[in-house]
């Protein structure tokens, strides 16, 4: 079985460690270090049957994610006391909303940038109070700055001078030139509070999110680890509320996700065993590329079928641009090149 | 990968994977005398990957891949390979280890207690550790040290020496050739030849040793000894880690539970032989 096969059962349980080979092993650590996931793994193998080194290393991934998660909700009280002074409010968005409401998927997970998300018309307070806070734009390029402002759903990156932390800012989640247009204002107005004392998405716009950052958004880099979150948040969103199926499936007819959180879903039940409710089983034999390109990653941790990548790489630009602006990027992209 | 091969330097076990046989061999050559286990999974994942399909053969130049990349970066030809394998290597070290808070200094250790030698490449960190090596100190490693923020102790990571211009000369008149890798001309970083440290020296690789000493050095100049204050050996410490940050509070207990117990040297010195004499000085020091 290939070390991406093996990687996946490991995680839902379907495999026991301990009949794993140390070549086995080689491959999983790989993999799972591709896939930002080895603190995942190292979570989901807590307490199992292990090799001393493998236990040991899992053990150092389980307590530098612990920093890490610690470090990330840092930055998400930064920009609170950064926004705080003008009252403007904001939504954590993914990792480090998954850390600060304490959901299962947030064990483990990698955090990379912190996420926010403000309403449309307090972005510009937003950017002011950030650069007056430390933050400083990262791109310097005036057309790549030019095309967050006009066509991106969120501010051009800042990083902050001192703690070289990024932070993005959403004013919506997916581009706005994008074919679908989720309703940001319902995604603020129904957020929630957590204990931390930060707002985050409701539990069907966090799924909704979820599916549309795998599936809509780009070209599936990364996309078991967020494949993985939507499989937690779905599971345990169930748990808690027994129509919780039936408000995901309202909330994304609402957002125009409902074809991309159903392939979420399907995906995730063929890859992790989810268990979905009546209706959201119906096949369709496009999900077949998808899981080819989630599982595109050989015995090295390579990302392997280059031609599969390459589809979906030009596929995230169609989604997320119509033709005659793709075109224009290209040509400006092209030409800045050749220039260079 | 077409070739690969397995490494345990100190407590880290590599997987090298190679599109071809040349760097593979000159790594086995250089660690045949390392340990193996076999029954152990790799820590880290070092690749080296030819970056366009024809760069396989067609002027064969060599990108270093892994667990871990640095984006951009240059590739090198083919007869680098084994440079490009040592780059690779400490880079998945560099950036990927969480166990111990790891310190970018060589080391050397006798009766279980260490010297801590930190500088930039150029400082003659490594040529001093070297030297010291051959002498009556057993060589912990020329790059990086490993500090244990349970007990404090240092870990020896003795690799091959990496030995650069000037010191290429003076170690080939003191060993074995027998102990030294190819000669590689003209790197970015100068002219390399890797050294293997002493059977004894990687027998005791995983034997810790309490730091007793500190120092940094700084090649060129008078002989001169400058006494550093803890918080100044801190901030240095913090530049010369990798990890220092993504380890939290454990490193900064580690670091400042380091700082606190032993003493702090800037030294600058003319020619290896002050430097030796330097290191015994303040040894002899700390010792009493």
């Amino acid at each position: 079985m290939s070390a991406v096969g093996t990687f996946v059962d490991l995680l839902v349980g379907r495999r026991d460690a301990a009949m794993l080979t140390p070549r086995d092993w080689d491959g999983v650590i790989g993999v799972a270090r591709a896939e930002a996931m080895l603190a995942t793994l190292a979570h989901r193998l807590k307490g199992a049957a292990l090799p001393a080194p493998v236990a040991a290393l899992f053990a150092d991934q389980r307590a530098a994610a612990a920093v890490a998660t610690r470090q990330a909700l840092w930055e998400a009280e930064m920009a609170r006391r950064a926004l705080a002074s003008e009252r403007i409010e904001f939504v954590l968005l993914k990792g480090t909303a998954y850390a600060a409401a304490g959901l299962s998927c947030a064990e483990g997970r990698q955090i990379g940038d912190l996420d926010i998300l403000v309403p449309v018309h307090d972005i510009g307070r937003a950017e002011n109070e950030l650069l007056e806070a430390g933050w400083e734009w990262v791109k310097s390029d005036p057309y790549d700055d030019a095309y967050y402002r006009e066509h991106m759903h969120e501010l051009p990156p800042l990083i902050h001078k001192a703690r070289d932390r990024m932070i993005d800012v959403h004013h919506t989640i997916l581009p706005q030139t994008h074919r679908t247009t989720p309703d940001p204002l319902a995604l603020v107005a129904d957020a929630a509070m957590t204990e931390s004392g930060f707002a985050v998405l409701a539990p069907a716009d966090m799924a909704c999110h979820c599916a549309a950052h795998l599936l809509a958004d780009g070209d599936l880099q990364g996309g078991l680890r967020n494949l993985w979150d939507f499989h937690c948040l779905t599971r345990d969103f169930a748990a808690a509320d027994q129509g919780f199926w039936g408000r995901l499936d309202a909330r994304a007819d609402k957002h125009g996700l409902r074809a991309v959180v159903h392939r979420a879903a399907r995906l995730a039940r063929d890859l992790y065993a989810s268990e979905l409710p009546e209706g959201w089983g119906r096949s369709d034999p496009r999900d077949r590329w998808f899981r080819r390109r989630l599982l595109a990653r050989d015995d090295w941790g390579r990302a392997s079928d280059f031609a599969l990548q390459q589809a979906f790489y030009i596929r995230s630009h169609w989604l997320r641009m119509p033709p005659l602006l793709l075109a224009r990027h290209l040509w400006t992209k092209w030409r800045k090149r050749a220039a260079g | 990968m077409k070739h690969s091969t397995r490494i345990v330097v100190g407590p880290v076990q590599f997987r090298i994977g190679s599109d071809w046989r040349a760097p593979v061999a000159a790594l086995e050559r250089l660690y045949a005398g390392y340990p193996q286990d076999p029954a152990r999974a790799a820590d880290a994942t070092v690749r080296l990957f030819a970056a366009r399909p024809w760069r396989r053969w067609l002027r064969p130049s060599v990108q270093i891949g892994g667990d871990f990349v640095v984006p951009d970066a240059l590739p090198l030809p083919l007869s680098m390979g084994l440079l490009a394998a040592e780059m690779g290597m400490n880079l998945q070290v560099a950036l990927g280890w969480r166990r111990h808070l790891l310190l970018h200094a060589s080391a050397v250790a006798r009766d279980g207690r260490s010297v801590l030698m930190s500088g930039v490449s150029g400082s003659g960190k490594s040529t001093l550790a070297a030297l010291l090596g051959e002498g009556d100190w057993r060589l912990m490693g020329d790059e990086f040290t490993l500090i244990d923020p349970a007990s404090g102790d240092a870990l020896a990571f003795p690799r091959a020496v990496s030995l650069k211009n000037e010191a290429i000369a003076e170690m080939a008149a003191r060993v074995d050739a027998a102990r030294l890798g190819p000669l590689l001309a003209g790197t970015p970083k100068g002219d390399i030849r890797h050294l293997i440290p002493r059977a004894d020296a990687v027998a005791a690789m995983h034997e810790p040793a309490r730091p007793a000493l500190l120092l940094f050095p700084r090649f060129g100049g008078a002989t001169a000894i400058e006494r550093l204050g803890e918080g100044e050996a801190f901030v240095r410490l913090t530049e010369a880690s990798t990890n220092y940050t993504a380890l939290g509070e454990a490193g900064f207990e580690a670091l400042t539970r380091l700082v606190r117990a032993v003493p702090a040297f800037g030294i600058s010195y003319p020619d290896s032989a002050a430097g030796l004499a330097l290191v015994e000085q303040l040894w002899a020091e700390v010792e009493r």
